[in-house]
């Protein structure tokens, strides 16, 4: 693979940094009554992991790479979609009360 | 030319990613949240398929077989996940995500694996195998131990499995594996590649996550899940490293430190070290709670629906039997007739209430209960004592006072909710068993504890209609 960025070295541990610092800032200040979801959520995120399958299966030259880059095309598939759909569904149950909506934002 | 698009969609995948996970962490704007995330993947997967138009020389000639293995492989995996998604109970909740954990940590490895029998991560030096290697075993044991903790939550597994010396098998495959890695490396860079150590370095990987998931029970679950969703994010940003994919790399880092975080904040509320749940110690203790002096009284359903319904502060403290009965939505009607007659109600959520960190809160919301009443241990703990009735609804270690004070006891240190301080506490409860943790609760026959014996679904519609026949 000859990729446009080159990632070595220090722009790695650079890219880990940062984003390990963002994925603390994220979920630090979050109120624990979306813990659940957010877990689901960040599970949702990591099934990113199916483009890198693809390419692995795309490149597959063997007989037995197609097979394992296939289950992981499918696997890597179902954390995707299976991840947005539970995430989805729980989220669209949070609702606050009616008379009390301005103070939301609080909790 | 293709190149330059995949890489312009990653970065714009990375930012969407972040940007909606950073409106996830507000109930306000987390429905957005997850749709802008979607969007970024959505795109990603898009972008993917021009890798087509580049691949490897050894590909060439199996080109069209592979693009038409991808299509079937997304269609499976996307087909049955929406559908298992879409039709799996909000208690069930758990379960589905760390399947779901388990099968990118399952594609994680996978990619290991490719790279490693195709030699293509050797041939890019000792730092891309030792995280190919890496990312493999991280994946591997997050596969099979999702796998095992699914498991379990579903009822398919039960009980503990403790093989004798666990801890030494688990070294010593722990060990094994990172010496097979280390084995695959070092051949790797003098261009050996060895199919039958590979493979016995997944085999030993996958058999490590499951004794390192099967000796550890129910109620410690959702640390683990968390811990092995931690551990998926890791080995995508390993994998991503391999393959030199930033939305990879920058994805599955902010997974994996957000994912460790929120193990450590578990583990923090439940009072036990990370380490100890992973290497099993709860139960330890054979203090059972001993004799605990007084006796249990039982109370009516009615009587204790009226008691509340003069209150004029009532906190309810729900637990996961609340769920299991699937009582949740009487009791929110319960609350509703409460609040009608002014009576000042709030929801008691313990960190570790439900089989996730806030399922609990998922679970309550779900039956329509507004979140702003709903509060957690730290905001609520100092009005038990203005509370004129606090209710306890299947839960039980939560609200146990020896937590407190009795220093020999397993769950000693744990926070608990001080149900005991109330003026009158009622708990609902199916037997008079122990809790998970087998220790005997002390605020079952506190002089202020009344029992309210039954099935929670038939409680609450007892409740409901003594408040009815009150007009």
């Amino acid at each position: 693979m000859d990729p446009v960025t080159t990632i070595t070295g220090f722009v790695a541990l650079y890219i880990f940094m940062l984003a390990a610092f963002t994925g603390y800032e994220i979920i630090g200040r979050v109120p624990a009554i979306l813990h659940t979801p957010l877990m689901s959520g960040s599970n949702f995120v990591h099934g990113i992991v199916v483009v890198g399958a693809m390419w692995a299966l795309l490149n597959a030259g063997s007989t037995l790479e197609q097979v394992i880059g296939f289950f992981g095309v499918l696997l890597g598939a179902g954390n995707a979609a299976g991840g947005y759909v539970v995430t989805e569904r729980m989220l669209e149950m949070f609702k606050p009360s009616d008379k009390r909506q301005g103070t939301a934002d609080k909790e | 030319m293709s190149q330059f698009i995949i890489e312009a969609v990653y970065f714009l995948t990375a930012l969407l990613f972040i940007y909606g996970l950073k409106r996830m962490a507000s109930p306000v704007t987390a429905r957005s949240g997850i749709l802008i995330a979607g969007i970024g993947m959505v795109l990603a997967v898009l972008a993917a398929f021009l890798y087509g138009f580049d691949v490897r020389e050894a590909a060439q000639e199996h080109l069209t077989m592979n693009v038409a293995l991808v299509l079937i492989a997304l269609g499976l995996g996307l087909g049955w996940a929406w559908y298992s998604g879409k039709k799996v109970a909000m208690t069930d909740m758990p379960q589905m995500v760390a399947l779901y954990n388990g099968m990118g940590g399952g594609a994680a490895a996978a990619i290991a694996a490719t790279e490693l029998f195709s030699g293509n991560a050797q041939s890019h030096g000792v730092v891309v195998s030792i995280l190919a290697v890496l990312g493999g075993l991280i994946g591997a044991v997050a596969l099979s131990g999702s796998l095992i903790a699914w498991a379990k939550l579903d009822g398919r597994m039960n009980g503990v499995i403790r093989l004798p010396a666990q801890q030494l098998i688990n070294a010593v495959l722990f060990l094994g594996s990172l010496a097979l890695g280390a084995y695959i490396v070092v051949t790797g860079l003098n261009g050996v590649i060895s199919f039958p150590m590979i493979a016995l370095f997944f085999i030993l990987a996958l058999v490590l996550g499951v004794l390192l998931t099967t000796p550890i029970g129910g109620a410690d679950m959702p640390v683990v899940i968390s811990l092995y969703n931690a551990f998926t994010g890791l080995a995508v940003a390993f994998e991503g490293f391999v393959l030199q994919n930033p939305a990879m790399i920058i994805a599955g880092t902010v997974v994996g430190s957000a994912g460790t975080l929120l193990t450590l904040m578990m583990a923090k509320a439940m009072n036990r070290p990370v380490s100890n749940v992973i290497f099993s110690q709860f139960g330890g203790s054979d203090d059972d709670g001993g004799e605990i002096e007084g006796s249990m009284k039982s109370a009516d359903a009615s009587d204790a629906a009226i008691a509340m319904y003069y209150a004029s502060k009532v906190i309810i403290v729900p637990g996961y039997g609340l769920a299991v009965a699937q009582a949740q939505h009487k009791l929110y009607e319960f609350v509703k007739l409460l609040q009608k007659q002014g009576v000042d109600v709030a929801f008691a959520i313990h960190p570790v209430a439900g089989r996730m960190p806030g399922h609990m809160n998922v679970l309550l919301a779900e039956a329509g209960v507004p979140y702003d009443i709903i509060h957690d241990l730290e905001d609520i703990n100092e009005d038990f004592p203005q509370a004129d009735v606090a209710i306890v609804l299947g839960a039980n270690d939560v609200v146990n006072p020896a937590a407190r004070h009795r220093k020999s006891s397993p769950i000693y240190g744990m926070p608990i909710l001080n149900v005991d301080m109330a003026r009158q506490a009622y708990v609902v409860k199916r037997g008079q068993g122990k809790g998970y943790s087998g220790v005997e609760n002390e605020l079952f026959f506190a002089e202020n504890t009344s029992m309210v014996y039954g099935d929670a679904q038939k409680v609450m519609v007892q409740m409901i209609e003594a408040v009815k026949s009150l007009g």
